[in-house]
C-alpha cells in the first residue's frame, strides 16, 4: 500500500472512532465498527479515487455498515433507540467522558438520520454536500435533519436562547426532574 | 395582561433557533467529539492496518 494511503487512512482513525461513537453508543461496539470499516476498506482500497476525499470514504464505508449491521441487529434486538439508550446507560464512564453525559444522552434522544447528519455537519467537519454523499441522499435532505436535530437538542436540553446555560448545571437539574 | 415579549415567544416557528443556541449546541458537540478525537489512534488501529498491508515490517519494532 502507498505511504500516503497509509498515513490518511491512520489519520482518518480518531475521527472516524468518535462518528462510531456517536452513532451506537457504546465505544467498544464503536471500535469494532471502525476495525471492520479499515478491513473493507484496506480490501477495497483500489475503488478509492485518489485526489479525493479519503476522510470522506471511510466515513461513507463505514456509515453503510453500520445501517446494514444495524438493520440486522434491529430485527434481533427490537427497539432501536431504545436500545442505544441503553447501550448508554450501561456503559460505565469512560476517559473524561463524564462530563458529556447529558448531552450524549440528549443525543441518542435524535432519532438515528437526524443524529448522524448533525455530527457530521457539526462536528466532522463535513459540508452539506459532503455530507449528503456521504448518506446518500439530497443535500436539501441533510440540512433539514440538521435543523430539526438542533431544534430538538435545544428543547431536550432547555436551551432557550435567552438564559445563559451553564451547560452542566442546567441540564442535569432538568435530567434529574425527567427520570 | 399578556406580555409582548412572551407572546412573540409563544408565536415563534420552532424551528428558527438564534445564532446563540446554534453556537451553544455546536460547541458541546464539539467538545463531545473531539475529547475521542484527542485519544488519537489506537494501537490496535495501527496494527492492523500493518497487518493487513502485507507489508508488515521484518523488523516489528
Amino acid at each position: 500500500m502507498d505511504e500516503s494511503v497509509r498515513k490518511s487512512v491512520l489519520a482518518a482513525v480518531p475521527s472516524l472512532r468518535a462518528f462510531a461513537i456517536s452513532l451506537c453508543g457504546n465505544v467498544d461496539r464503536a471500535d469494532d465498527l471502525v476495525q471492520e470499516t479499515m478491513v473493507r476498506a484496506l480490501a477495497n482500497i483500489d475503488s478509492f479515487q485518489p485526489g479525493t476525499n479519503m476522510s470522506a470514504w471511510l466515513f461513507t464505508i463505514l456509515r453503510n455498515h453500520f445501517r446494514s449491521e444495524y438493520r440486522k441487529r434491529r430485527r434481533e434486538v427490537e427497539d432501536s433507540d431504545g436500545h442505544y439508550a441503553d447501550s448508554l446507560k450501561s456503559q460505565p464512564e469512560q476517559h473524561g467522558q463524564v462530563e458529556f453525559t447529558e448531552f450524549r444522552k440528549a443525543l441518542a434522544q435524535l432519532p438515528s438520520d437526524q443524529r448522524e447528519a448533525l455530527i457530521l455537519v457539526g462536528a466532522s467537519g463535513f459540508s452539506y454536500e459532503e455530507a449528503a454523499n456521504i448518506c446518500g441522499c439530497a443535500v436539501g435532505t441533510i440540512k433539514s435533519r440538521v435543523n430539526r436535530a438542533r431544534t430538538r437538542l435545544a428543547e431536550l436540553l432547555s436551551i432557550d436562547g435567552v438564559n445563559d446555560f451553564g451547560p452542566d448545571e442546567q441540564t442535569r437539574a432538568v435530567l434529574a426532574g425527567g427520570e | 395582561m399578556e406580555s409582548a415579549a412572551s407572546r412573540k415567544k409563544s408565536e415563534a416557528k420552532p424551528a428558527k433557533l438564534g445564532r446563540e443556541v446554534q453556537a451553544r449546541l455546536g460547541q458541546q458537540l464539539r467538545a463531545m467529539y473531539d475529547d475521542v478525537v484527542n485519544q488519537g489512534v489506537p494501537d490496535r488501529f495501527a496494527d492492523l492496518v500493518s497487518r493487513l498491508d502485507g507489508t508488515d515490517k521484518k523488523d516489528k519494532h
